[in-house]
């Protein structure tokens, strides 16, 4: 058995190993596959507020994922465009600034995981599990249907957006940006977990009513979780949405919010690495299996079958023998 | 907008609301008796439609196709109950939806290596294709009339099923107290079993009629299991009346939506504009509906837990 720390230190040094490794072999294929790693274990990290931390299983987090992606693809195309976003009542115009595109994507997906989570969190259970995933319908066909940006066929940016002192068409400065930004969030939701607030939560979700009585709101203790998980997802959205190039309604799929689902119980629920692992080994299934059959989603769904029938704690509980810290 | 039009469109939101009450039925006689989020009901749907399909283009009878679909999804329930779900009813709500994803999953892609990616077609028969006359003129496709009375007679069929016979009692009890009618000497094992096949049989049957309207792939399962959730949620989950009246509420909503808030938009927008927010509308409508229906009962509107 191995500590859970040593198995956390040894995630951070693949996710720096590989890619420099990949720049000495000349592989940008690795780096690109591990910036999907790093941004996947970013929008993880966010479900995994709402869902380890908070209790609250949400299979709606395509909907910030897809949020997050599309104010990139927004503001993007203005910019490239050189067409206003509104000229009314003030003048916005788009952008290639990475840190104003961040911001925005992190601004929307809270709005609308603030407007959500007070619909949603008036239920809970199934309720919510089916509530969050209609909600993310919504939004796919919502999408679909707005032609002005691409409907279907979604929308396309010419040029990465750039970021000051960068050079982010470059895979591997790119790739730092996104793993800067991993360890941030690391750091936040960290720090979150041990804050008052996060000890509330944790509280919440365990025993409610002795939350209650103690003074405090546990809707509202969740409604925060959810607002902050829908925000890092949001993030998550804008940078996947970079590193594409692309953006189209499948970010927003019920496919979507399952597979970040998939990232979260693949490594351990209510772990800090445990989306970061999961996230990891599911680009490397992806890449591995999907080399070596067409229909590699039959091993993937065996595997994960088998994670939750079987796999107490996702693979770092296996690995470290520590029940899962979710009850 | 004439009036035969709007009797057409209605007729069309009951052929789709009755359709989605035979996919929830099942969901919620699942969730009501076993406490099982079965997020793998969709695939059941598909795989009716597909048996229904294979076995109407082998023998070229449609109701051979049918029989098919019903046995197709009601073995493939069973055997899946069996291995894999029965060891889901303890854990909770997470692991399940997990598991279930995982089965869909396997289903698609395993439906993909047998039958490829190519949608197949299921034929209406002679005797139901055409349309027909109905009082005051009104011309209707004789295949979604029969899929109104089909979907009527199924739910007439599972509530004197539920109410009037021995295995009605045993699952109605089954939802009030799982102990005592364990207690009382019933094979609980074997009765969840039974339930979790009669509601994939449902699935797959539903799956094999629409099949005939539309085409039958890979995924088809997936939006209906969706509408299916919003149903249920809008008339409660566990309650078969509150499945019934939500699906027509949701068939309606989504039908007569997608073709009044296009015509109602281009009272204020230019054509085109109208056209483009109307649809986006429409698309969203039940969605609208279902936050509605929870702002002002949580619980569904038949719903008796939350």
């Amino acid at each position: 058995m191995i500590r859970e720390t040593h198995v956390n230190a040894f995630t951070l040094a693949l996710f720096v190993a590989i890619p420099l490794w990949a720049v000495m072999a000349d592989e940008p294929f690795t780096i690109t596959l591990m910036t999907r790693a790093a941004v996947f274990a970013i929008a993880a990290i966010g479900l995994n507020v709402a869902l380890g931390l908070g209790g609250l299983v949400s299979l709606g987090h395509a909907v910030f994922f897809g949020l997050g992606g599309y104010a990139m693809g927004i503001l993007a195309h203005h910019a490239q465009t050189y067409t206003a976003l509104a000229e009314w009542p003030l003048l916005i115009e788009g952008t290639k600034s990475m840190p104003v595109i961040w911001l925005t994507a992190i601004a929307v997906s809270s709005l609308a995981a603030l407007a959500i989570g007070i619909l949603s969190l008036r239920t809970a259970g199934v309720y919510f599990i089916m509530i969050t995933l209609a909600f993310g319908q919504m939004f796919f066909f919502f999408a679909i249907s707005w032609s002005e940006y691409g409907g279907e066929d979604g929308l396309s940016i010419y040029v990465r957006n750039g970021f000051p002192g960068l050079n982010t068409l470059d895979p591997i400065q790119f790739y730092g940006l996104c793993l800067a930004l991993l360890c941030l969030v690391l750091v936040f939701v960290w720090r979150l977990a041990k804050s008052p607030f996060g000890l509330a939560l944790n509280a919440a979700r365990q025993a409610p009513v002795r939350v209650e009585t103690v003074g405090l709101d546990p809707a509202r203790l969740r409604l925060v979780a959810f607002v902050l998980s829908g925000a890092i997802a949001g993030l998550a959205g804008a940078l996947f949405a970079d590193l594409n190039r692309f953006v189209s309604p499948v970010m927003f799929s019920w496919q979507t919010s399952g597979e970040i689902m998939i990232f979260v119980i693949l490594g351990g629920v209510g772990r800090l690495f445990g989306p970061v692992v999961g996230a990891l080994v599911f680009v490397a299934l992806e890449h591995w299996l999907g080399e070596l059959s067409e229909f590699w989603h039959i091993y993937l769904g065996l595997l994960l079958l088998l994670i939750v029938l079987f796999g107490r704690g996702g693979l770092i509980g296996m690995v470290s023998g520590r029940e899962a810290v979710h009850d | 907008m004439s009036l035969i039009l709007l009797i057409e469109q209605i007729l069309n939101g009951l052929q789709f609301g009755i359709m989605l009450f035979l996919m929830a039925a099942g969901l919620t006689l699942i969730f009501g008796v076993m406490g099982l989020i079965n997020l793998a009901h969709g695939s059941l749907y598909m795989i009716g439609a597909f048996c229904a399909a294979a076995v109407a283009g082998k023998t070229g009878s449609f109701l051979l196709g049918l029989i098919a679909a019903l046995a197709g999804a009601a073995i493939a329930g069973a055997l899946v109950e069996l291995v894999v779900i029965r060891r889901l009813y303890r854990k909770d709500h997470l692991d399940q939806v997990l598991a279930t994803f995982a089965l869909i999953l396997i289903f698609s892609e395993g439906t993909r290596w047998i039958f490829g990616s190519f949608p197949l077609f299921l034929d209406v028969p002679d005797y139901l294709s055409g349309p027909i006359t109905l009082p005051g003129g009104i011309q209707y496709p004789l295949y979604r009339l029969a899929l109104i009375v089909i979907g009527l007679a199924v739910g007439l069929g599972l509530y004197l099923l539920i109410s009037k016979t021995r295995l009605g009692v045993q699952i109605r009890a089954g939802e009030n107290d799982r102990e005592m009618i364990a207690a009382l000497g019933i094979d609980i094992a074997k009765l969840y079993t039974i339930v979790f096949a009669l509601g994939a049989a449902l699935a797959g049957f539903a799956g094999a009629l629409v099949g005939a309207i539309q085409s039958v792939q890979v995924g088809m399962g997936e939006p209906v299991l969706i509408m299916a959730f919003v149903v249920i949620v809008i008339g409660g989950i566990g309650s078969i009346k509150g499945a019934l009246i939500g699906a027509l509420l949701v068939g309606l909503t989504d039908t007569l939506g997608g073709i009044f808030l296009p015509e109602v938009m281009k009272l204020f927008f230019d054509p085109s504009t109208a056209t483009s927010i109307g649809s986006s509308l429409a698309s969203m409508a039940i969605y609208v509906l279902m936050a509605a229906v929870l702002v002002l009962k949580p619980a569904g509107l038949f719903g008796a837990r939350a």
